[in-house]
């Protein structure tokens, strides 16, 4: 990892595998609910170097229960970064050309302000008392930290699901900061399905006797079994049917016959079980509700007077929209209605749709054509903002 | 169909390269049906147009923006009416308004959305289409029209005589105008004999005053 020292500026302090800026001190941030936060931390990680111009940065914001460790070793998991296939020396993003930046989100449990930090008020951890955040929020303090770190604009703002939403509240909040944008497997709003996805989750997790009103950390325990569901239901809607069918069909774990029990007789319960319990190892509670929270409040065209297209209007940003047909979660239809605003916006933009059965989650797994496609429409939008080779 | 090497990096065929030489570099252009993005990558290349495609195949659309051109999925009857009035310079629409379901309705949307459009398609007044029609008794195939009635995708075929009906109809002015023949050679203005010569025809339209 080659970092720019020249962009990191004092009031810096390297936590565990990463790095934190501490921001807002002189102009705390106005959240959308009308608090304001200050002084808050952004723990985020950096790949490549900062072109002389500063010209050559890339953002990349990533999903619910992603972080900043895009492409480097995760410090509490120990393994590789979660977009190491799209991020890296000669990839897609190809941190020898582009200075790539990602930093966990406003109320991330990662290192970024948000409930499991210490409230300055109290001296114990937020808890509830964290402020709620919303999409736009995250993308706020994200700009902040840009000042922070010297760089006037972006070359690209990347990102899948949360990460595509945050992407597009970017272009709609600082069109002249984004010279391109990648929305991929995202919506404008968040869906009432979804919403009631989010909903089974946090009711887990407040369900669970170990959450005690939020304030779990100050009392030592931890609603391991709350959190682990939510991450559960929450599994089944990043895949297809068709993929978990491929993966599991009606295979029994580690027995011959069904055990008229309630044990995990089938495969698919033992892997569900197991993403539920691994997650909790890396994820906080109280970090997941406010962060369904703040999916849940998105709605771009709300601001606008219920009219998308005015989010993006005068947009000189370039778009690339991009959806998978097995994404249930978040259909090629809300993808479209992006495109469909984008265009009434007469905005420059391409829309593509991958064939895949991978669900959701394909927007982070190996896919030569997503590939190929970013790497054109990367490499276009490079040739017109007159980056070097 | 006929290419004209040199003319770019991999040619581009001499009906493209008609309708590019109508278009004024730098500005800006809608390609509707813009299939592989040849005549979007010649655009930008050599007239460095700010441009933009949209096409129904979604293989073509992805090989588009793998090239690095702006090209959504989409066709010309469901998608011209989310574009605002006067967005672009151009509105090209080549050899697909005879398979639009509604012609009338594109053309007053190019119209809108384009300060000028360029149309180009295939002439059913030609003479081997009304010769195969009159002697053979079945539905012409010719160069342009290569599918049998099953296949293809045309639904509402017309003349040249047509088509300066329907223009004048929707109060559209023609600046230029081309006319095909079959062996890929092009006669500029209108001639009294083209409804019977051409093979393709191509205008650049603008709005009536």
């Amino acid at each position: 990892m080659a970092e720019a020292d020249s962009v990191h500026g004092h009031g810096e302090a390297r936590v565990q595998g990463g790095l934190v800026a501490a921001l807002g001190r002189e102009r705390p941030l106005r959240l959308e609910s009308g608090v304001t936060l200050g002084p808050f931390t952004i723990a985020y990680q950096t790949y490549g170097r900062l072109d002389a111009e500063r010209r050559n940065a890339i953002l990349i914001c990533h999903a619910l229960t992603g972080d900043q460790h895009v492409a480097s070793r995760h410090p509490v998991t120990g393994k590789p970064g979660w977009w190491e296939s799209m991020v890296g020396p000669g990839r897609v993003i190809d941190t020898e050309r582009y200075f790539v930046i990602c930093a966990n989100v406003l109320g991330g449990c990662m290192g970024s302000s948000g409930p499991t930090e210490i409230d300055p008020a109290s001296g114990k951890p937020y808890g509830l008392a964290f402020p709620v955040v919303t999409i736009a929020d995250m993308v706020n303090a994200q700009a902040m930290l840009l000042d922070h770190l010297g760089i006037p604009d972006l070359f690209c703002v990347i990102g899948g699901s949360m990460g595509g939403m945050q992407v597009l509240q970017w272009a709609a909040s600082y069109p002249d900061r984004v010279f391109s944008a990648i929305p991929i497997a995202c919506a404008a709003r968040h869906s009432a399905q979804n919403i009631a996805f989010h909903e089974v989750g946090r009711q887990a997790i407040m369900a669970d006797p170990e959450w005690r009103g939020g304030d779990y950390l100050s009392l030592g325990s931890n609603p391991r079994a709350g959190l682990a569901v939510a991450r559960m239901a929450a599994h089944i809607t990043y895949l297809s049917e068709t993929a978990l069918h491929r993966k599991f069909g009606r295979n029994l774990q580690n027995r011959e016959r069904i055990t008229f029990g309630f044990e995990a007789d089938f495969q698919v319960e033992s892997y569900l079980r197991h993403q539920g319990s691994t997650f909790v190892e890396r994820f906080d509670a109280n970090s997941y509700l406010y962060i369904t929270r703040a999916m849940d409040y998105f709605d771009l065209a709300a601001e606008h007077g219920g009219v998308l297209a005015k989010a993006f209007s005068g947009t000189r940003t370039r778009f690339c929209v991009v959806s998978f047909t097995s994404d249930w979660l978040f259909p090629t239809r809300e993808s479209r209605e992006v495109v469909h605003a984008l265009n009434a916006a007469a905005a420059n933009v391409s829309f593509v749709e991958i064939e895949s059965d991978k669900g959701h989650d394909a927007f982070l797994l190996d896919e030569p054509e997503m590939f190929k496609i970013l790497r054109g429409f990367l490499e276009g939008s490079a040739e017109h903002r007159g980056l070097r080779r | 169909m006929n290419e004209r090497p040199g003319a770019s990096q991999r040619g581009i065929r001499i009906d493209l390269l008609s309708i590019a030489d109508m278009v004024e570099p730098r500005s800006r252009v809608l390609d509707v049906g813009c299939g592989d993005g040849a005549l979007l990558d010649y655009l930008a290349r050599f007239k460095q147009v700010d441009g933009r495609g949209l096409e129904i195949s979604q293989a073509g659309v992805n090989a588009c923006v793998a090239q690095g051109l702006s090209v959504i999925q989409g066709d010309a009857d469901a998608d011209l009416k989310d574009y605002p009035a006067n967005a672009f310079d151009y509105v090209i629409l080549s050899q697909t308004l005879q398979a639009t379901r509604r012609p009338r309705q594109v053309l007053t949307d190019l119209l809108r959305i384009g300060r000028r459009a360029i149309v180009s398609f295939p002439n059913f007044g030609y003479w081997r289409v009304r010769l195969d029609l009159l002697l053979g008794g079945r539905m012409p195939m010719t160069g342009t029209l290569d599918q049998p009635w099953y296949e293809t995708p045309n639904i509402h075929l017309c003349t040249i005589e047509d088509f300066l009906d329907l223009s004048r109809d929707l109060g559209i002015a023609i600046e230029r105008r081309i006319a095909i023949d079959g062996k890929g050679r092009s006669r500029q203005g209108g001639r009294p004999l083209d409804n019977l010569l051409a093979e393709q025809a191509l205008f650049l339209l603008r709005k009536n005053g």
